[in-house]
């Protein structure tokens, strides 16, 4: 079995607020003296599908793709010392924060190619969203491209009776679910896909694997076109927003004064509920 | 003309997000002149036609036996069925922020054309296009996007919103029948988590504690001050990730998103995401020992004081007023 993985690249979101600046040319985070790092759901997904071949008994080859800088290579070569098997990486040529739908179309030429050389990947993981934008509609944007069914927020796949079972989170409870390849999965995470620490040996392993190369004109895209032409939103504006809540702290000179507040409070607003 | 749809699961009835989508689709259709249609997938209670027929102008249900039975290949191939059906000029169609919708929606746009985007708590028109407001970078910041292609299919933070206000008169109600191929990914088993009492959700009234409680223990004292105010139990992340309660006592960006009258915030310093999870609630009290936690810059009153010294007396003092 063949499966692929997507990858994002994002500035560390665990910059903290108060280092948190906006670029308002770029209507965009700036960098400042964040890292880049790969965004912490598609690294669930790399270790979802590790899991998944670990448990298989038959050959199961993962492949981990990326439309980013060049800079994404880091977030690569991490996927292959984590032990996925070979990585390809689309580069950006300049559009620094293409849209959902760009991405998805970017993604599955990439896809089609691979599977050109390759053959067909069973099953494509894409992490549920990503930690800077947090839009999460690459994943059902990119099967609608691909034309393959799709089940979001799966936390693992475990082979089946023919098939491939999918465990899932809903607001209701988990779903299991059995699917036929090729499909896609978005990817969320649980106390059981937290990703591995690379080993040392595999880290230095993975700078002898395979990492392929393509620009959008390898995949006969228009750059010009995936900007624009097929884009379906863009950011109008971004600020950060003020903390603008008055905070009113109960006041007394004993703690009986102050609690005795806090309940008039509290039973105002119940009682307004009825 | 232009028109906008609200599409909603018939299993999920008229609850609460269904009522806050409509109102949003509401608001939204009379500012660009057009109807409010409700497209439902699959069948419905009696109760939830009528309640959708009062604030819609038209309501399409769209029936197949298989709809029972939520399956996401289906439920999108019925939704964009519907689309057709209730006359296709829309320019947006919202959703809830259930699961389903939210897996449904960037896949529905695709199919009609149109732009896609999530977790909206604000929406409004601008000529051809549709603005719609989020966060972004882990609620460190706010985004307001331009939707370029309509339809936009948005899911919004649908508690947030108004309920639609009902009409003078019904809305027309259709019923059509949806051809569905079976589906190649097949959901067939639920593990639906034990749930005491509503829905976080639907929750009035939260109670929720946090790291600086230190243990499960407290938890056992937060829960006389809930009975006392009618309230429904909640968590930070801290208190979930240490095993003191379950996972879907969680209240968080990326899991239970609440919006109840008053949320009681205890021992929470208030972590971006758990702000994010609770920024729909229209009061909100903290009591925490840090006078500069974060959660004071997000409520409208509360105590700096030790959980231990504040949470047994204010339950008795709640118990006597309720009295």
């Amino acid at each position: 079995m063949k499966l692929l993985v997507c990858l994002k690249q994002i500035l560390d979101p665990d910059v903290p607020a108060r280092d948190f600046q906006i670029d308002p040319a770029a209507k965009a985070a700036r960098r400042g003296g964040a890292n880049l790092v790969t965004n912490i759901f598609c690294e669930n997904a790399v270790e979802t599908a590790l899991q998944f071949r670990e448990a298989a008994t038959a050959e199961v080859k993962i492949t981990a793709l990326c439309y980013g800088e060049s800079s994404a290579e880091d977030c690569l070569r991490k996927a292959m010392a984590m032990t996925v098997d070979e990585a390809c990486l689309v580069e950006r040529d300049g559009n620094t924060n293409p849209d959902a739908a760009a991405v998805g179309r970017v993604l599955a030429a990439a896809i089609r190619r691979l599977e050109q050389d390759g053959g067909p990947f069973d099953a494509v993981l894409v992490g549920r969203e990503s930690g800077d934008w947090g839009v999460g509609q690459t994943g059902g944007l990119l099967a609608e491209e691909l034309g393959r069914p799709a089940l979001g927020f799966v936390e693992s796949l475990q082979p089946g009776n023919g098939g491939v079972t999918l465990r899932r989170q809903t607001d209701v409870g988990i779903e299991v679910a059995e699917a036929e390849p090729p499909f896609l999965v978005t990817i969320t995470n649980n106390e059981d896909n937290v990703p591995r620490i690379p080993k040392t040996r595999d880290v230095m392993m993975s700078y002898r694997k395979p990492l392929q190369k393509l620009s959008l004109a390898d995949l006969e895209l228009d750059s010009e076109e995936i900007r624009t032409g097929s884009s379906i939103f863009e950011v109008e504006e971004i600020f950060i927003p003020a903390d603008e809540v008055e905070c009113e702290l109960a006041e007394g000179d004993t703690l009986e004064e102050r609690v005795d507040q806090l309940a008039k409070r509290i039973h105002q607003v119940v009682a307004s509920i009825g | 003309m232009a028109n906008v749809a609200v599409c909603v699961l018939g299993s999920l009835g008229y609850d609460r997000a269904a009522q806050g989508a409509a109102g949003a689709g509401r608001a939204l259709a009379e500012s660009v002149g057009g109807e409010l249609h409700a497209l439902v997938i699959g069948p419905a209670s009696d109760n939830a036609v009528a309640a959708l027929a009062a604030v819609a102008d038209r309501v399409v249900i769209g029936a197949n036996e298989a709809l029972g039975d939520y399956q996401p290949e289906q439920a999108l191939q019925a939704a964009q069925q519907l689309h057709a059906a209730g006359g296709g000029d829309y320019v947006a169609v919202l959703l809830s922020n259930d699961t389903y919708s939210q897996e449904i929606a960037p896949r529905l746009a695709h199919r009609l054309g149109g732009s896609s985007m999530a977790d909206a708590a604000a929406i409004r028109a601008d000529g051809d296009h549709l603005l719609a407001q989020r966060t972004a970078y882990g609620g460190k910041a706010i985004s307001i996007y331009r939707l370029k292609k309509q339809p936009a299919v948005v899911w919004l933070r649908a508690r947030g919103f108004e309920p639609a206000p009902e009409q003078g008169a019904p809305g027309d109600v259709t019923t059509v029948d949806l051809a569905l191929d079976p589906p190649r990914i097949r959901i067939t088993g639920r593990e639906v988590a034990a749930q005491e009492g509503v829905r976080l959700e639907d929750a009035p009234v939260i109670v929720s504690g946090g790291r600086g409680l230190g243990g499960p223990e407290p938890f056992q004292e937060l829960k006389k001050l809930a009975n006392a105010i009618g309230a429904e139990q909640g968590a930070s992340r801290a208190a979930c990730d240490a095993g003191w309660v379950p996972p879907n006592w969680q209240v968080g960006y990326l899991c239970h998103q609440v919006a109840p009258e008053l949320y009681i915030a205890i021992a929470i310093s208030g972590a971006s995401q758990h702000l994010l999870g609770m920024g729909d609630s229209k009061v909100v009290a903290a009591i925490n020992t840090d006078a500069d936690a974060p959660i004071f810059k997000h409520c409208s009153f509360g105590i700096v004081e030790d959980y231990k010294q504040v949470v047994p007396l204010l339950t008795e003092k709640l118990q006597s007023m309720a009295g």
